[in-house]
This record gives C-alpha cells, sequence and structure tokens, in this order.
C-alpha cells in the first residue's frame, strides 16, 4: 500500500485499484456478517476458494467476503456480479453447481434464487425482491461490494473522496453549515441535531477537543451499528475524519461493546490501512491536519451508550452518567470538549458532503431528513436489516418489507425504541416512522430496533422484560431507578404469577411516574415508557392476569398448563421423543398424556405435534 | 501463577491508568478471568487503590473474577430472542446443567452465561457456544448441541453431572 500524500495520489490510487480490478471477469461475494458466519458462510467462503482454485479461475473471478447486506433470516447469502444473481441459503456443497451453471455458462441456479411466497416465483435480482424493494438503502447498499477488510474497495467506490472536497474545498464552518442545512439528526436515538453539537464544540475556545464514535449499541435487538461498523468502516472513520476536521479535534475514540468482536477486528483493521495509507496521522492529504483514533472496548454495561457514561469508560472507570448541566460538547473525555455521535449518523457524514445538503434534505420528513436503518426482527416473517426514507409508516416497513406475520398468529404490536422506548400496537401501524410520531405515541424511533410481536407474545411479560432489564443495567447512582424499578419488577413478577391485585395497576403508574421524574439520566428517565406504553395499550391483557388469573398469549408459565386432547392425538409418539423431561407418556398409536408434575412447559410438544392435538390454557 | 504476561500488557498501555478496562480485557483473555494476584499486580503498577480496581472488575459485566469452565454457553436474552423463545432455552440449559446463569458447572466444563443482546437478532434465539454463532435456536437444539460436547469429551463420559460452582 503506498501513501497518500495529495488528493492527486489518491485520485491516482483509485485509478489504479479501478483498473486492477476490471481484470476481474465476475466477482462472487459472499456475506461475512455475524448473522451469516451463524449460518456457516465462512465454510462457503472456503468451498468457492477451493473450487476456484482447483479450476483455475481465480485470477478470472474476484472472491469477496463482504458486510452484511440486511436481509439476514436468508443467510448465508451469495451474489454474482455482474449479473446481480442473488442466491440465498447457499451451503457449501451448493458452490461447485453455482460455479459450473452460473460463472461458467451463464445460467442461474434455481433452487438457490428467492421465491416470492405470494406470487410463487423465482426472483433473480435482490432488488425485485419485495424486502428490498421499497427500502433506499444509501448507507447499506456500500455493503454489499466492500470488503470491509480492504481499504482498496471502499476506495475504488469514491471512498475519502468527501475527506478530500472537505478538506480542500471547504472551511470548517462551510462543513458545519452544510451539515446543520442537511438535517442530520443523531442516529443514536435522540435525534439531537448533528451541526448544531458541531457547532457548540467548534465554539469552545480550548485547544484539545475529542469526537468520539458511539458503537456501544445496546438497545437489545438493534444491530445496525454493528452491521455498519463491520461491513463499512471506513465510511465511519471518513465521517469522523470531516467532523473532526470541522470541530477542530485531533484526536478521536471508537467505542464498541465488546459482545461485537467483528465489528472490534474490522475497525481495528480499517485504523491500521487509513494509517499506512496515510488518511489518518500527521498532515492528512497534505492538508496540514492532524488526526488519529484508537478503539475502546466497552465492558458489557449498557448504560455506557449514555454519553456520560461512555466517556467514563473510556477514561477507565466505572460507567456512571454525570448530570449533564454542563455539556459533554463543553466538559467531556478529560475535561476536554467533545463531539459524541453515533455510528450511523457518522457514516452519512460523508455521503452528504459528497452529494449536498440540498439532496439530503429533499429526503425524509419535514424535521426529519435522511434514512434510518432499522433492525426488523422478531414475529415478522422477513427479519433482517433495512434501510428507509424518514416518514415512511409502521404498515409499509412490517408488512411490505417484512412480509407480514410468521407463522399464523397476528401481528399485535412493534416495540421500538428499545427499553427506552415502548410497543405501539397495530392499530396505530400507520404512524409515520420519524423522530417526532413515535415520542407522541408513547415510544419513540430510538437507535432502530423494531421488534414485532404477535398473539403468541404477552405484553405484561414484555414489560416485565424491560423492567428487569433495566433494573439489571441501572448504575445504581440514583435511587429512583435503582429501587424504584426493582419494585416494578416484583409488582410485574406478582401479576405474572398469578398474585397480582387491583391496586398493583395504579401502584405501577404511580412508582413510573416518580423513576422518570427523579431519575438523573437517560436510562432512567425513559425507563418506564415500555410499562406505561403497555399499560396504555394492553391493558385488558394485564387485568386477565390480574382477575382471571390468564394469560391470554400462554406465555407466563405460572398461568398455563399443557395438555393434550384425547380425540386429535394420533398416538404418533413425537411429543414423548422430544420432550426433554420425559413428562409425556403414552404407548404407540394410543392417545398420550402430560403430566403435569414433570412438565416443563418448554412447548417443545406443540411444535412437533402434526396433529396440533397439543393445547395450552 | 504466571504473572509475566500481567507485567507486559500493563507496558502494552503504557502504564496508563485511563486503559485499564482495556487491560482487564486483555488481563482476562489470557487467563480466561481475571486472578486475584493480578488484579493486585495491576493495582501496583498503576499505582491505584485494589478497591478502585474491584470497583471496575465487577461494574462490568463481561469480567469475571472466577475461573471459567472448559467450554462457555452463552445465550442472548435481548428482546427479539426473548419474543422468539429465548426463556424456554435457559430453563432447559438450566435444567441440564445444574446451574444459573453466570455458574460453572462442578465438573468445570462448561460456564453458563446470559447477555442482553448479541446483535444477531435477525436469527433469534441465538446462542453462541465457544464463540461460535448458533441462530434459530429452541431447548432441543439446545441440549443436542451440549450432549454433542460432553459426547466429544472422552474423559467425561458416563459422568453425571451435579453441583454448582459459582
Amino acid at each position: 500500500m503506498r501513501r497518500i500524500k495529495s488528493i492527486s495520489d489518491l485520485e491516482k490510487w483509485k485509478e489504479n485499484i479501478l483498473s486492477k480490478q476490471k481484470r476481474h471477469e465476475i466477482i462472487v461475494s459472499v456475506c461475512g456478517g455475524t448473522g451469516c458466519q451463524a449460518y456457516g458462510c465462512q465454510k462457503v467462503k472456503g468451498a468457492f476458494q477451493k473450487e476456484l482454485t482447483q479450476r483455475g479461475m481465480r485470477e478470472r473471478v474476484a472472491l469477496k467476503v463482504t458486510g452484511c447486506p440486511g436481509f439476514c433470516e436468508k443467510g448465508p447469502l451469495v451474489t454474482i456480479y455482474p449479473q446481480n444473481i442473488f442466491y440465498q441459503k447457499v451451503k457449501p456443497e451448493d458452490v461447485p453447481e453455482i460455479i459450473s451453471e452460473t460463472i461458467e455458462n451463464g445460467r442461474k441456479v434455481e433452487h438457490l434464487l428467492f421465491e416470492d411466497p405470494n406470487a410463487n416465483r423465482k426472483i433473480t435480482s435482490a432488488n425485485d425482491i419485495p424486502f428490498y424493494r421499497s427500502q433506499m438503502r444509501l448507507l447499506l447498499s456500500r455493503n454489499d461490494l466492500i470488503d470491509p477488510t480492504h481499504i482498496e474497495d471502499y476506495v475504488a467506490d469514491g471512498g475519502y473522496q468527501s475527506l478530500a472536497k472537505a478538506l480542500f474545498q471547504m472551511k470548517p464552518t462551510e462543513i458545519i453549515e452544510e451539515i446543520k442545512t442537511s438535517g442530520l439528526r443523531g442516529r443514536g436515538g435522540a435525534g439531537y441535531p448533528t451541526g448544531k453539537k458541531w457547532e457548540e464544540c467548534k465554539k469552545e475556545p480550548k485547544e484539545t477537543k475529542y469526537v468520539i464514535c458511539n458503537c456501544d449499541e445496546g438497545d437489545p435487538g438493534a444491530f445496525m451499528d454493528r452491521a455498519l461498523m463491520e461491513g463499512n468502516p471506513h465510511s465511519v472513520l471518513e465521517g469522523m475524519l470531516i467532523g473532526a476536521y470541522a470541530i477542530g479535534a485531533n484526536k478521536g475514540f471508537i467505542y464498541v461493546r465488546h459482545e461485537y468482536p467483528l465489528a472490534h477486528k474490522n475497525a481495528e483493521i480499517a485504523i491500521q490501512q487509513a494509517r499506512k495509507a496515510g488518511l489518518l496521522g500527521k498532515n492528512i492529504l497534505g492538508s496540514g491536519f492532524d488526526f488519529d483514533v484508537e478503539i475502546a472496548k466497552g465492558g458489557g454495561a449498557f448504560v455506557c451508550g449514555e454519553s456520560t457514561a461512555l466517556i467514563a469508560s473510556i477514561e477507565g472507570r466505572v460507567g456512571e452518567p454525570r448530570s449533564k448541566q454542563i455539556r459533554t460538547v463543553k466538559h467531556g473525555l478529560w475535561g476536554k470538549p467533545t463531539n459524541l455521535n453515533n455510528v450511523e449518523t457518522w457514516a452519512n457524514v460523508p455521503l452528504i458532503i459528497e452529494k449536498g445538503s440540498k439532496w439530503f434534505s429533499s429526503i425524509g420528513t419535514e424535521r426529519s431528513k435522511g434514512t434510518k436503518i432499522f433492525s426488523l426482527v422478531g414475529k415478522v416473517k422477513n427479519t433482517g436489516l433495512v434501510e428507509v426514507p424518514m416518514g415512511i409508516t409502521l404498515k409499509e416497513i412490517i408488512f411490505d418489507i417484512g412480509g407480514g406475520q410468521q407463522d399464523g398468529k397476528r401481528i399485535k404490536a412493534v416495540q421500538t425504541g428499545g427499553p427506552s422506548g415502548g410497543c405501539i400496537p397495530a392499530s396505530l401501524f400507520n404512524l409515520p416512522v420519524d423522530f417526532d410520531s413515535l415520542t407522541q405515541a408513547g415510544s419513540m424511533m430510538g437507535s432502530g430496533g423494531m421488534i414485532v410481536m404477535d398473539e403468541g407474545t404477552c405484553m405484561v411479560d414484555v414489560a416485565k422484560y424491560f423492567v428487569h432489564f433495566l433494573q439489571e443495567e441501572s448504575c445504581g447512582k440514583c435511587l429512583p431507578c435503582r429501587e424504584g424499578l426493582k419494585r416494578m419488577g416484583e409488582i410485574l413478577d406478582r401479576i405474572t404469577e398469578g398474585k397480582g391485585n387491583e391496586e398493583d395497576l395504579s401502584l405501577l403508574e404511580e412508582l413510573a411516574e416518580v423513576v422518570a421524574d427523579t431519575s438523573l439520566c437517560g436510562l432512567g428517565k425513559t425507563a418506564p415508557n415500555p410499562v406505561l406504553s403497555a399499560l396504555r395499550y394492553f391493558r385488558p391483557e394485564f387485568e386477565a392476569h390480574i382477575h382471571q388469573k390468564r394469560c391470554p398469549a400462554a406465555v407466563c408459565t405460572p398461568l398455563i398448563q399443557y395438555s393434550i386432547s384425547e380425540s386429535d392425538c394420533t398416538g404418533c409418539g413425537a411429543c414423548a421423543k422430544i420432550c426433554p423431561t420425559q413428562a409425556i407418556k403414552g404407548e404407540k398409536k394410543q392417545s398420550h398424556l402430560i403430566l403435569a408434575e414433570i412438565c416443563s412447559k418448554c412447548g417443545s410438544c406443540i411444535d412437533v405435534c402434526k396433529a396440533n392435538a397439543v393445547m395450552v390454557q | 501463577m504466571d504473572l509475566k504476561s500481567v507485567d507486559l500488557i500493563v507496558d502494552k498501555y503504557q502504564e496508563k491508568r485511563t486503559a485499564l478496562i482495556s487491560i482487564l480485557h486483555d488481563v482476562q483473555d489470557r487467563y480466561k478471568y481475571l486472578p486475584d494476584t493480578a488484579l493486585k499486580m495491576v493495582a501496583s503498577r498503576l499505582h491505584m487503590d485494589i478497591n478502585e480496581i474491584y470497583g471496575v472488575a465487577t461494574f462490568y459485566k463481561s469480567f469475571s473474577l472466577v475461573p471459567q469452565g472448559k467450554h462457555s454457553i452463552t445465550l442472548c436474552l435481548g428482546t427479539a430472542c426473548h419474543v422468539r423463545g429465548g426463556p424456554k432455552i435457559l430453563r432447559e440449559l438450566k435444567g441440564l446443567l445444574y446451574v444459573e446463569p453466570g455458574q460453572t458447572t462442578a465438573d468445570r466444563q462448561f460456564s453458563l452465561n446470559v447477555v442482553n443482546c448479541l446483535g444477531v437478532c435477525a436469527i433469534g434465539p441465538v446462542m453462541m457456544v465457544d464463540r461460535k454463532f448458533y441462530g434459530e435456536m429452541n431447548p432441543i437444539k439446545a441440549k443436542r448441541i451440549i450432549e454433542k460436547i460432553d459426547k466429544n469429551n472422552k474423559n467425561n463420559k458416563n459422568k453425571k453431572r451435579n453441583g454448582v460452582k459459582s
């Protein structure tokens, strides 16, 4: 790798890479994201490597391991370019067929194509698949073609051109003005205007300033930042470089949670390669601007996603938040002005500089601009990452992109905003998704987790889950959060065990109010949201638990009982074989019986029973 | 215990107090947990109070002050995994291993941990065994994975598991 000392060097480098890439007639791109890894994409890649080498095709065919294209449900994913053929659920044994059919003869391998369940037809290109069709993949589309461990791929795709533009054609104040007029708001959840934050940090007179990238994606059910950091770390670095130049910072940190080993690894590789290329370090591109980035690893504390706690953690201390009366842009890391943005926010910056604020602000709604990546998960047919323009309705995301319900159970709610958000009922699915609309509905857009819930999800159980989650993650600094959540958890435990009483719901509401009003940081202030929103929209479910001692979704184990319908049971014995506690007895071809005292209520029998004879009451 | 590695790790971070969390991560990677003697050594090298180090080591969930089992089982209980049946898998694992989350089996074979999100939500429920991810889990699959590891472990054949070591 050469050292890039000027814009013309960067241009030459890009030309050079592009001419080398031209040698490859065909590109095989295998998704290497964590999701596809769980499905064994490493073996698929290995099979390609072996087959291509054996057939002497390595010169002609490029094999790339890319970041996550988003459709995790169907992994491992393989795309063949330039034909743009999208193969899903690829196994290592499919590889010889792909090579001899598609690569050597240009024919499609039908059984690996995606099948549209509504139209019963095979779809060749990813762009025609309903999951991708309604998306606007400004950020994620770059994941499809870039090998995150090769800076050359990013440079060939126009990478670091925005940095060059910012350094040589724009003044720092102009960059900030551009970001301000673009309307970009913080993607971490709070939605603070990014340009305004930069401006406030720039105004501070101190000499040393820092920029931080928050990759402590703690919200359960959200993994957009992981996908970006794993799949395209250079776009985040480029964003940080531009921001640091605008603000006047020379040092940056990327705070990565320890649960994301691949994101950590790819970010580390990206930093090393950028340093080697001279894109980090002293006198970047000959502009006189110095900047370097270090990675700080999290320790598995949810509260460290909060800016002041995150800063404490980088400083090597216990991650306790502090009062934000003095903001981090004035007094942040080691007391110096610090600008902290989320991964997705940083990744948007190069795009805005490249295409202009006018273009960016033409996307989205009046107060929420651009696109947002959501992780669409839970009880929905197509799960994965979706990038959509702000203002699209929940219905479009869940039904058009997500394909609707998963296994015959009606979708009743979607949980957004993680533990700080709430559940939005299906009756409000026409709401547009932006920073303000979901807040009015008692939830929030948050960082982008969207967990779909159906009739098999108990809302009391979900509320209990979040309260226990937050109680465990509360740093313990303030009493209302530490003790209040504990008591709320106890009340919800009681309700789900069938021991709830009349006053419990009003007590819950009262406690929730106190916790929200008197906690110091965002964790405590928003902690009651999941409970309050569940009570607001799903009160009858709470009442069923309290008055009828019944869990309508059949989730709360103390309130349910499994049994086998004598008339429906065919005596196949599948349930008895699968039962982990051997609680099912019965002779072959005779009706079976569940012994209630041994039954662990795991539900395995329901899943295997072909006659639908297992009942839950 | 050979503490030379601790020295090297502290050297690597130039005795910077602010690198404490990174130092602890490296120590844990080396010893698979944070041994008492190693922490004392870190404290003396960084000129810090040992209590402060314990404060940090116990605040962050990823650190363990007790030795871990040969195989680590990490079950994700994030929201997506929760609604897709994560708790049922936890019940199965607890019953199978006779341990609570955060504990290690008495034969030191398995450590069971739960985390709040592994970020592989689209294919939940997710379980990670020795850094390998398994998606779309259910109690039966979980049981099979444990049994397979147990089977491969010849020394452990026919040995019944009981008791806990926390």
